[in-house]
């Protein structure tokens, strides 16, 4: 693709975000839709959130279950931004009605780091030795892409089909828990839908950062501290609607719930 | 619970009829087939005529076990209620042992936590209160199960009468009290041969996995039997259960509860 080409994309995007509707998958109007072109199309959108006042907070990893990379046809992950307008708080009543679209939910662990990361090179050792504390999350992922019929160049473009997430309220020191066993309990409106253990992200939780942090550093950008970094759903997708509740709990680590409204 | 429809002589011939196909390793059509008019408590009481046969011959029931405990094990076999078995002495293979494939139709594994129980427990009105007062110590296992029913195919009532689908059970060596571990919380992580197939936390049993030792207790108190103190009792899969072959390996790894490997030779 070449540079307006890309641009556009990343532009139609951001509209799509904005103003709530969606557009054709990209890979069926470019079939020379390259990953690096879906990563600029990524940052192009980006951009025009920056320039619209927002500020990135951290990075989420995504395609990280086995299920959703047979879905794909892919045997890596991808990642997207975190901007200071995604994030939520334990409790906080979610408005799908104001910037949602087709949401789903999923369980996830979030790193908070106290220490920079520049890959490549970095294993598992570093990411803990980086990470301040770990902590219950509910990603909420949307998808500016009709009907989700995405493929995997179409969700990296779409920021890896971010959009909302709320942390809870237990940060845990990522020494004092087993991240690849430690399971997970997800409720919808009081009922158990699903349940998980870290090993569902590529095998663990850290192997994802770790991943990330390699994979950026590639391209000189390091995972900052102070950054949140969502590690990838230890759980099938949700879809929600507004009414509908869900509550997350992680052994070891605590819980996160979410209202839509 | 239900009455009879069928007589004594039936259910012996039934118990009969399904334990030999567990002895000599062969599938045979779902139970309900041949006997449509069978009722819960039928099903029941032919289990506990494999029972008593297996007793008779010298075998020592070890333990109990929950069966479709968990939403998916439950959407899996497209039935609505767990039943229970019984395990005796020959289903039991070493933690890191070998579990011989041929002696067995086609096994699944699933990763469960094990209750050891310090009180006896009569039912009906036991609770969750009950059973962690009642519990000695937990354990983590893997259960093998094996349908006598062609494809794994059957409904409620055929596999309650097949002792529902028990044949071999491991344990780990790491015992914790129920205080300590975060029962509903608390990760499984199945490997087999060294790759993910399955995740899940203890939530999926029921809950809770003491609601299935409860609900096992509530179960027994509606035949008069209570469960002994001493009593090993596996509450049911965490996860799906996963089809293995000849030759693989697994490990199972429990958040707070160590491991348990195996091998199918």
């Amino acid at each position: 693709m070449n540079q307006q080409q890309i641009q556009q994309c990343g532009d139609e995007l951001y509209e799509a975000m904005v103003s709530r509707t969606t557009i054709k998958p990209l890979t069926e109007r470019f079939d020379d839709i390259s990953l690096d072109d879906a990563y600029h199309i990524s940052l192009r959108m980006l951009e025009r959130r920056l320039a619209a006042g927002e500020r990135i907070i951290g990075k989420k990893i995504g395609v990280t279950s086995k299920a959703v990379q047979n879905m794909l046809n892919v045997h890596q992950p991808d990642f997207g931004y975190l901007t200071d307008k995604m994030a939520y708080s334990q409790g906080q009543e979610m408005p799908i009605s104001e910037h949602l679209i087709q949401p789903k939910a999923e369980g996830e662990i979030a790193f908070v780091l106290k220490k920079d990361l520049l890959g490549p090179g970095l294993t598992n050792a570093d990411v803990l030795a980086a990470t301040d504390f770990v902590i219950p999350c509910f990603e909420v992922v949307d998808s500016r892409i009709e009907n989700w019929k995405i493929k995997i160049q179409d969700t990296i473009a779409d920021n890896a089909s971010c959009g909302l997430f709320v942390l809870g309220d237990t940060a845990v020191d990522p020494r004092k828990i087993d991240l690849t066993t430690c399971g997970m309990v997800v409720e919808k409106n009081g009922q158990i839908i699903s349940t998980g253990a870290g090993a569902a992200a590529l095998g663990s939780p850290v192997n994802c950062v770790t991943w990330l942090a390699n994979t950026l550093g590639k391209f000189g950008i390091p995972l900052k501290a102070g950054e949140v970094i969502l590690s990838g759903s230890l759980v099938p997708l949700e879809p929600v609607k507004a009414g509908d509740f869900m509550t997350v709990s992680i052994g070891g680590i605590g819980s996160a719930s979410v209202r839509f409204v | 619970m239900s009455a009879n429809n069928l007589n004594a002589e039936q259910i012996a011939a039934a118990a009969a009829h399904l334990e030999r196909a567990e002895l000599e390793r062969y599938e045979v059509t779902k139970l309900t087939d041949d006997y449509p008019e069978m009722t819960y408590k039928d099903a029941f009481d032919i289990q506990w005529e494999i029972r008593r046969r297996k007793e008779e011959r010298g075998h020592k029931v070890v333990g109990l076990k929950m069966g479709l405990t968990s939403w998916a094990k439950m959407k899996q076999m497209g039935v609505e209620h767990p039943c229970y078995g019984f395990l005796v002495d020959y289903f039991t293979v070493p933690d890191g042992g070998e579990v011989k494939f041929d002696e067995l139709i086609h096994p699944k594994i699933e990763a469960e936590v094990a209750f050891v129980t310090k009180k006896a427990l009569k039912g009906p009105g036991i609770t969750i209160a009950d059973v962690l007062a009642a519990t000695d110590f937990l354990l983590p296992a893997v259960e093998v199960i094996d349908s006598r029913y062609k494809d794994f195919k059957f409904d409620l009532k055929s596999v309650i009468a097949d002792n529902s689908s028990s044949t071999r059970f491991l344990t780990g060596g790491q015992m914790a009290r129920v205080e300590d571990v975060d029962l509903k919380n608390f990760g499984v992580v199945m490997e087999i041969n060294g790759e993910v197939v399955a995740t899940g936390a203890g939530a999926a049993v029921l809950g809770h996995p003491a609601a299935s030792v409860a609900m096992l207790a509530n179960m027994f108190g509606e035949r008069g039997e209570e469960i002994p103190a001493g009593t090993f009792i596996m509450t049911g899969g965490i996860t799906a259960a996963v089809s293995v072959n000849k030759g693989d390996n697994f490990s199972v790894r429990y958040q707070g509860l160590g491991t348990v490997t195996g091998r199918f030779v």
